[in-house]
Parts: C-alpha cells; structure tokens; sequence
C-alpha cells in the first residue's frame, strides 16, 4: 500500500464516525467535550455553527451518526452494545446554555447590504439555513411560506409533545433577527412571477407536502373518518383538531405513522393501534420511535395489507386486511405474497393514513429551464444543489424526496455556498476546502487534555415523565432530557476519535511498544502489501473491512512498515504514552465544513 | 508508565483458544516500566505462547527476582502463581516449588544483573541440577532499575550511556547453561516477537531445564551507539541460525518451507516443532557443536540468535531423586509425617 496522506482532510475525518455520518458534519466529540466540561453555551455554538437548529435536532434529529459511532463496534457484548447518546447530549447544551451569552455570540443583521437579493420559497430548515448562512453576508433574504410562521414541518408535522413550541421559536428567531423579509401566510403559486421580480437567485425549499393517498374500496364512502396523516397532524398543530375516536386504526410504518398513533393517544383514542403491511423489523420508523409508541400502549401488527374499509350509512365502521408474508426471490428481493389465512377485520371510528408522502411542483411553470425526471423531481446536482436553471437551487425535501431536518440543514449551507458564488460570478462547482486544525494534545508525559480514560459504562436512558401526565396533554414533552449528572457520564463514553493518532515514521525505533499496550491490537509492523493481502497480516484482522481505513507509514528502518487499522481504535493514547521516542502523538483533529462567504 | 488501567474492551473478533480465553485474559497489572523497554515486549510474549498453549493460569508459577525485568511477571498472567523473591535468588525459591510440586509448569524471569552477579551461583547450580522450568533472562547489560550500571553480561569495550568503557569481560550465559547440562538452550531479541514467541512456548513445553537468554534493550540507559545491546546494534548483527514454528494446536502454522531445509520434532506432549534451518552446517542437537560455533561467531561480532540447542531426552532433577509423584500439598498429615517408627526404620538404613 502507499503511504497514507494524513494531509488529505478526507482521511482523519473518516475516523471521527459520527461526524463523517452527520450530514452537517457536526464535530460531535468537540461539542460532547465541552458538555463534559460543563461549557454549555460553547458546546451549543459549535451545534449552532454546523447544525443551526441544536435544541430542536437534540429532540428530533433522525441520528444517522449513532448507527455509526464507534462505542457500538467496541462494547463487549454486540448485542447490547450501543452507540453514545450524541443526540440527547445535543439537547444538553440547548436546555443548560446561558441564552444571553449565546444571543451574544450571534451573528448580528449585515449593517452593509451586498445588493444581492434571494428569494427562499418556503420556510422550512433548508430556507432558514440558506438565510442564516447568506443574510450576515449582506444578501437580501426574502422568505416565503404559506403558513401564518416560519418553521416548515418542524412547526407543522412534528408533534409538540416532542418538540416544545418554545424551543422552536427559539431557534427560528435567532434567524429572524438577522432581518429576513418576511412574506409568511402567501402561498406562492408561480415561479414565473417569482423570476419576474428580478432576484439575483432562488432556493425552493417547500418540502413535500403531499400525503400519498390510499385508494382501496370504501374509501370515498368512508371519508369523514379517513384522514391523509400529515394533514391531520399539521390540523392538530394549528389546533383545528383537537378529537379523535376512541377506536383509531393507523395505516403505515414510518415515523408519520409514529406521530399520528402517539397523537391519537392524546386526542381521545383508547385503543390505537398501528398497521402495517411489512414485517416489524422493516418499518421505516426509527427504532426509538417504535419503542415509545408501543411504551404509550399502541401495538404493532404486522403483515396486513389494508384491502377494504368498511361503512355503514356513510359512517366507517371498521377496515379488512389481507395476511401477507414474505418471501424472497432468486435476487433475494422481498416480496409480500397471501400468506393462505383468512383476512383479517379490526373494528374502529377513525383512520389515519400515514403511507409516505410525496413532492409537488404544480407552481412551478415547465418552460424555465427547470428540467424535471421521469419522476418528476427537479433534477438538482447533490453537490451544488443547483437545477439545470442555473439561478435555481433546491434544497431539503424538494430536492431529492423526504429526508430529515438534518439534511434540510446540510442542504442549506451546500445551497447557500453555491448562491454566495452564483452572485459573486463564481463557478459553483469550485467548492471551497472545508477548514481543518490539527493540534497535539500533549501536555505532560502521561498528561492529555483531553480525558483518555476510557468509561466502561453502558449507555443511560433519558428519563419520560410519567405516562399518565404526558397521555393527558398533547403539548407536554415527554422526554425530560438527561440532567447535567448523566449528561456527565454519557459525555464519558464517547471515545474522542477526533484525537487521533499521528505517526512519524523516521522517530520510531520499533521497539514493539505501541503494539504490546494497545488494548484493541490495531498496530502492526510487518512488510508491506496489497491492502487485502496485508489485511490478512494484521495483529487482529477485523471482519469488517469497510468501515475505516488502514493508515500505513513510510517504509521504517528494517523496510516494514507501520499500519495501524483505525477500524477499533479506542483513542486512548496508551501508545503514545508508551512510546519512546515521541513517534506517536494524540492530536486533535478540528474539521468545520466551509459555509457561505468561506471563499473570499 | 502510564497512570490508567488498559481499557477492558478488546478487538471484536479476537481469536479464543481452546479455553476459551483471549490473550487479553493472559494479562496483569499494566506496566510501570518505561516506555519501550524492552522487556515490555517479552512479557507480551509470554502472554502470547501461554494463550497458544492454551495454559489454564492457575498451573503456573511465575518466579522472578530483583530488578526491572523481574519486576514483569506482575504484567503477565495475573491469574497465575507468582513469587518475587529477593536479589538474585528466584532460582533457589523456584527449585523449591518444584520439589514440593512437580505438577506446575514453571517460569523463571531475571535480568542479567539478578542473574549473573549476586545470582550466578544460583543460576548455574539450578541448572546444573536439571529442574524442569522455563528460566529467562531479559538481558540488557545494565543494572536497569539502579539506573544503568553496566551488568556481568556488558560487552568488553562497549560504552555506558555517559561515555564510561566497560573494561571487565562479559559472562556469557548461553555458553554456561550449555556447559551445565541445560537440556534447551536459545537465545533471542526482544523486538522480533516471531521469533521469541515460538521459542517460549517450546521452552514451557520442554520437560526439563530450559533456558532462553533474550537480549533487550534498557531504553532508558543502554540504547545508544556504542552499547552492544541496543536495538540498532543487535538488528545489525542478529544471525539467526533456524527459525523454529511451534505447530500451536490452536492454529497451525502454513509456512511453506523449502524442501529439504526443515526438521519436524514431536515433544513428549505430542505437540510438534518444525525447525527451519537457516545455516546449513548448524545442528542444534549437538552441544559441543553448538557450544563451538556460539564461540566462533561471537568472536566474529554475531549476536547468534534461535534455538541453540536442544535435546529431544529432557533430563529432570526428580529422577535422580526418586520423589513421590503426588504434589507434597496432596498428601495428608500420616503420609508426611509416618511417625516415628518409619524414621527409626530410615535410620537405621543410614547406619
Ligand atoms: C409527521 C412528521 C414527523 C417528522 N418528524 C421528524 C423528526 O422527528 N425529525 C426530523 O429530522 N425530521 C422529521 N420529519 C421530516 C422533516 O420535518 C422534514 O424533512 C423537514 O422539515 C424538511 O425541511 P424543508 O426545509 O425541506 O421543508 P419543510 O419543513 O417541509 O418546509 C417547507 C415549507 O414550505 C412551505 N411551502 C410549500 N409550498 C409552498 C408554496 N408553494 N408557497 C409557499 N410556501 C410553500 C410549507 O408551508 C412549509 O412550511 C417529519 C416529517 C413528518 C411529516
Ligand atoms: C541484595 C541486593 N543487592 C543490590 C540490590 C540493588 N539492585 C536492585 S536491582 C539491581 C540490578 C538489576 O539488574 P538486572 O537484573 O539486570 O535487571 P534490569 O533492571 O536491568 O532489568 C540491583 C543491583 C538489591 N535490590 N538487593
Ligand atoms: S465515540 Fe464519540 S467521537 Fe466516536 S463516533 Fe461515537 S460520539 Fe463520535
Ligand atoms: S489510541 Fe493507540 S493504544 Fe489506544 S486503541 Fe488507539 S491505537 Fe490502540
Ligand atoms: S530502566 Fe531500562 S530496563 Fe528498567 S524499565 Fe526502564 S528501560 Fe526498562
Ligand atoms: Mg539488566
């Protein structure tokens, strides 16, 4: 193999998990550090520079970077092995922050105008991230959205028992306040109008407001109690639903599907349960979200595919299914077949279908260079979030399906980069390098600073208010957050992969060291090889050779060379403590990506 | 040193040997040796052949003495036997053990200093005696814990770390455990691990006094251009007559070796060697041989490393003795003590 180029961001980056998963790449360890510190507000900046909404995110954040963390490869036993709570940590340092220190810390509205004006279609977490990251510039900032507030579906969709309404208007004001033009409760019906007013560029961030529809027989029939579920809820948001019947069947196995079930709880249903047509396993909602809908008393039936509702005297009465299984076929596709039991029929007044949710542009004129797939989506470049009209950019839920408010975000700053160098005549597709710090963390022999003892405790649970209280009151949170005790102790399992490991060949003397106390055996000194062949020759090859990199050294003095897999690494920095000749040493690896502005 | 305790979680896929352990349950107490010493690298050798081995921790008695180096059997096996005694006289606590319980596989660990200064006479006589054990020597060429004064083993000429020459003439503990009868004799390097760690597990295998020298480096005092026992120096002038594998029941080796250059031998326990030649005239069976050629090549500027010598009838000293099999804490009160008429029974066989 080559020598490994630390000096490639890429590749230390991709040791820090969570960050290289976070679509935001958020510098999680960073933030984790300072709750452990007790520098709350701090800790809440560095959320706010990536992510731009943390104390929402710490709610409802979809997580991709827990599925990844390190912790939940190196716990002892795989099953119970869990990744560290980076999300609720998030929500520590919203909840703990001093807001007056933080509100000093904002950016203030540009004093200067750049002349530059932008218009943001829809005021969902992609437009707000787009306004934040430009309006500091000097950019003219105006914002649309049909609804009476800004916020999108974080407002609309997302039930306040999980996300408090204070939180949120928190965080959307501290956009707000950067003075963006506000043309809320106005639909936009015409892109051509839009272009007409003379923008220097346009974001489309309208999300994808459509629930998909359910045709099977009676549904017509059956109406007033059938519901489309992101109607329903963003009806029960603005308060213009407030009951439901006691008996509710919920169509659907993604986290709509969730909200709805967990709403119904709260709006006088009984006995709600979810259907769905898969397997349990293969639902869409994210497992915690499973978990606290079946904690409310909500089961989960699987394998039953809705066939029929019933009515009587245009009053729905019930809904049959069909028993499915799976089976799989020669490409090891599933497919749900009958699986030769008789139908199913579960009694209800009220249904809710949560079946997914689709995108639509019906304001959007075809002859403005916006072309559009055979699916009708925008077709939007990933990396620039550009349309083929090159004044166009589209972001979040408009641009690629329904995704996460994560990606809105990440979306956001992509969009607004590219609309910063739109405007100031640049190529889009020169994107600037993202800023990268590299700093030892040595302060004595034995001494880091950073924490490098490595906690062997399991992950904490955030504590729930009592279930009595929260099924009573469909605006009471029911999480509580960890308090600033366990925040402590789960802020000590994470691992510090952004303290890495750095090697200098020509100090080594191959004295075995590093080898003999590295608790995870990462460290080889062997010849070199194929990276396959050389795999084979690890002190403990792992079995999951596509999660993390080797990093391999210049050839050493006896013409082996030093590889290191950084699959398991606990970063602990025995071996630099028992190193000699100071060959390795622990240096943290700060990566902030760039945002808008970053190129001039 | 460090100041933490080694993390407890371990590589996922860690191999487990036939008890069901990995090598992170073959360890001690972590390390308070400096940072890369030499030593430290042998104490993850024994923890390695113990774990191919698959030796159950409570079998074994680590014996040790005064010095860094007998400060490791405290970083290895902590679930092991153990006995630190004073300066130089591990031997003798050792011989003891053995008499008393033949059962136990047991390990020696010294230094040079603990060795073959205020030790020597119990070092050749332990061997003299053929007691069954493992006894290695973590040779530095300094009294490393009393801050590197040069040892019994310091080369004539070589130089201390403040510039000093050593002027007396080094013992040579190789040639002496040969001279003595040991019945397995190598030598090794503390920073080539393929090589020690073969050659320990066939030391502990071996039934009868064994003894491996194996030169490591004191980092902290003798690691510098002009000593004979830093890590640059004895990578220039290793010369490893064989290589031996030990065929671990665990996971066998496959090396493929050229025809004709390899011998296999299968020990009492059935457990088997292949044995690499690497100097076609060298015959580790003959000890004159051996201890000529050691002769040679030292006089040439070699530091001869691999097994050196080893006789395939191991001697131990409790068939001379003619000594109950059962381990003395085994027996009951009546068999130890038979009384008094059995004591006039064995003296009046003296008279
Ligand atoms: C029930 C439910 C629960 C969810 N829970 C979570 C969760 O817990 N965590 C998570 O990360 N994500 C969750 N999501 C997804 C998340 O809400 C969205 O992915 C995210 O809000 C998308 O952001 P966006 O900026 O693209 O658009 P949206 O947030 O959808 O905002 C688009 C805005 O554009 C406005 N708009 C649309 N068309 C027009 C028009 N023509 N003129 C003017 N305004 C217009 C809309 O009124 C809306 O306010 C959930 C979604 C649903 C439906
Ligand atoms: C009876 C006695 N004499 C002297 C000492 C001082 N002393 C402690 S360790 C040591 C030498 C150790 O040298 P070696 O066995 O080579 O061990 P190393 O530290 O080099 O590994 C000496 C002389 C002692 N502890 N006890
Ligand atoms: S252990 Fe910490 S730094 Fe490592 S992936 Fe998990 S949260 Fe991130
Ligand atoms: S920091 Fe060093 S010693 Fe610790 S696990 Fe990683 S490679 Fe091993
Ligand atoms: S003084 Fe020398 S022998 Fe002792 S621990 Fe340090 S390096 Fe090892
Ligand atoms: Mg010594």
């Amino acid at each position: 193999m080559n020598p490994t180029d630390i000096k490639n961001p890429d590749y230390f980056h991709k040791v820090v998990d969570c960050q290289w998963a976070c679509p935001a790449h958020t510098p999680v360890p960073e933030y984790i550090r300072l709750i452990a510190a007790g520098r709350y507000s701090d800790a809440y900046m560095v959320n706010w520079n990536s992510n731009v909404f943390p104390g929402v995110l710490g709610r409802t954040c979809d997580r991709p970077c827990e599925p990844a963390c390190r912790r939940s490869r190196v716990e002892e036993t795989s099953k119970a092995a869990q990744p560290v709570a980076i999300c609720r940590l998030k929500r520590v340092a919203a909840d703990n922050k001093d807001k007056d220190d933080v509100k000093s810390r904002m950016p203030s509205a540009a004093l200067v105008k750049n002349g530059k004006r932008v218009a943001l279609i829809g005021a969902g977490p992609a437009s707000l991230t787009v306004a934040r990251d430009l309006l500091p510039l000097g950019y003219s900032c105006v914002l649309y959205d049909s609804d009476p507030n800004a916020g999108g579906m974080m407002r609309t969709q997302i039930p306040k028992f999980r996300l408090p309404e204070t939180v949120l208007d928190e965080e959307v004001n501290y956009i707000l306040a950067l003075q963006p033009e506000l043309r809320l409760g106005q639909r936009v019906t015409s892109m051509k109008a839009i272009l007409d007013e003379g923008y220097d560029a346009i974001f489309v961030g309208c999300g994808a407001p459509r629930g998909r529809e359910l045709e099977i027989p009676g549904r017509k029939e059956a109406s007033a109690n059938i519901h489309i579920g992101i109607d329903w809820l963003s009806s029960v948001s603005f308060g213009h639903t407030t009951a439901i019947g006691k008996r509710v069947i919920v169509l659907g196995g993604g986290n709509t599907a969730m909200d709805c079930c967990r709403t119904s709880r709260r709006l006088g249903g009984d006995d709600v349960k979810v259907v769905v047509r898969s397997g349990f396993e293969e639902m869409k909602a994210s497992p915690w979200e499973k978990e606290d809908a079946m904690h409310e008393g909500i089961p989960i039936h699987n394998f039953l595919v809705p066939k029929e509702f019933l009515h009587d005297n245009g009053k729905l009465t019930g809904v049959v299914f069909e028993k499915v299984k799976a089976e799989y076929d020669a490409k090891g596709r599933r497919n749900l077949v009958n699986a030769g039991e008789p139908d199913v029929r579960m009694e209800c007044d009220d249904v809710l279908v949560a079946v997914g949710q689709e995108n639509s542009f019906p304001w959007i004129e075809k002859d403005l260079g916006i072309e559009f797939d055979r699916w009708e989506m925008p077709k939007v470049s990933p990396a620039t979030m550009q349309s083929t009209n090159p004044k166009i950019f589209f972001g979040g839920d408009a641009a690629f399906g329904p995704k996460n408010i994560i990606w809105a975000v990440a979306h956001g700053h992509e969009a607004a980069i590219s609309i910063d160098l739109h405007c100031s005549g640049d190529n889009v597709a020169d994107r600037p390098p993202p800023l990268v710090n590299l700093m030892s963390q040595k302060m004595g022999i034995h001494e880091w600073s950073y924490d490098n003892d490595i906690s062997a405790d399991k992950r904490y649970k955030v504590p729930h208010a009592p279930p009595e209280l929260t099924l009573k009151d469909v605006r009471m949170e029911v999480e509580l957050g960890f308090d600033v005790k366990q925040a402590f102790l789960e802020a000590e399992r994470c691992l510090n992969c952004d303290v890495q490991t750095i090697f200098e060949g020509p100090k080594c003397i191959e004295c075995d060291a590093c080898v003999d106390i590295c608790p995870m055996d990462c460290i080889t000194f062997t010849p070199n090889g194929p990276e396959a062949e050389l795999r084979t020759r690890l002190t403990a090859p792992t079995t999951h050779a596509d999660t993390q990199d080797l990093y391999v050294s210049e050839p050493l003095k006896t013409a082996r060379v030093m590889v290191k897999d950084e699959d398991v690494c606990l970063h602990c920095g025995l071996c630099a403590e028992r190193c000699p000749t100071g060959a390795w040493d622990m240096q943290k690896f700060l990566l902030n990506t760039p945002k808008a502005g970053c190129h001039a | 040193m460090t100041y933490l305790a080694k993390p407890k979680f371990h590589h996922p896929d860690l191999p487990k040997n036939a008890l069901g352990f990995t090598h992170r349950d073959y360890e001690g107490s972590i390390s308070t040796l400096c940072a890369g010493c030499g030593h430290d690298s042998i104490s993850s050798a024994v923890i390695q052949a113990c774990f191919e081995l698959n030796i159950e921790p409570h079998r074994l008695a680590k014996l040790s003495g005064i010095g860094c180096s007998s400060k490791t059997p405290d970083y290895f096996l902590g679930q092991s036997h153990g006995f630190n005694s004073v300066h130089g006289r591990m031997p003798s606590v050792l011989t003891g053990a053995n008499l008393a319980n033949k059962e136990m596989i047991y390990l020696g660990v010294s230094g040079d200093g603990d060795s073959a200064s205020i030790g020597l006479g119990q070092f050749i006589h332990c061997i003299r005696r053929g007691v069954n054990m493992l006894y290695i020597t973590e040779n530095n060429g300094v009294y490393g814990l009393t801050k590197g004064q040069f040892s019994a083993t310091a080369d004539r000429g070589s130089k201390s770390k403040a510039g000093g020459t050593n002027n007396d003439s080094a013992l040579d503990l190789v040639g002496m455990a040969l001279q003595v009868g040991a019945t397995f004799v190598a030598r090794s390097f503390s920073g080539d691990k393929k090589q020690v760690v073969p050659l320990i597990m066939a030391g502990l295998s071996h039934p009868g006094p064994s003894f491996i020298d194996i030169i490591s480096p004191c980092v902290a005092f003798n690691n510098h251009a002009g000593s004979t026992k830093s890590f640059d120096y004895v990578r220039e002038h290793n010369e490893a007559v064989n290589r031996l594998d030990f065929m671990s029941p665990r996971a066998p080796i496959t090396v493929e070796y050229e025809p004709g250059t390899v011998a296999a031998v299968t020990l009492h326990d059935g457990s088997e060697l292949k044995l690499a030649k690497l100097h076609p005239d060298y015959d580790p069976y003959d000890r004159i041989n051996a201890m000529t050629y050691m002769q040679n090549r030292a006089a040439a500027g070699e530091v001869v490393t691999g097994l050196i010598y080893m006789d395939p009838q191991a001697r131990d000293m409790h068939a001379g003795l003619n000594t109950v099999d059962a381990p003395l804490n085994r027996l009951s009160e009546k068999e130890l003590c038979p009384g008094s008429a059995a004591l006039e029974k064995i003296n009046a066989s003296l008279r």
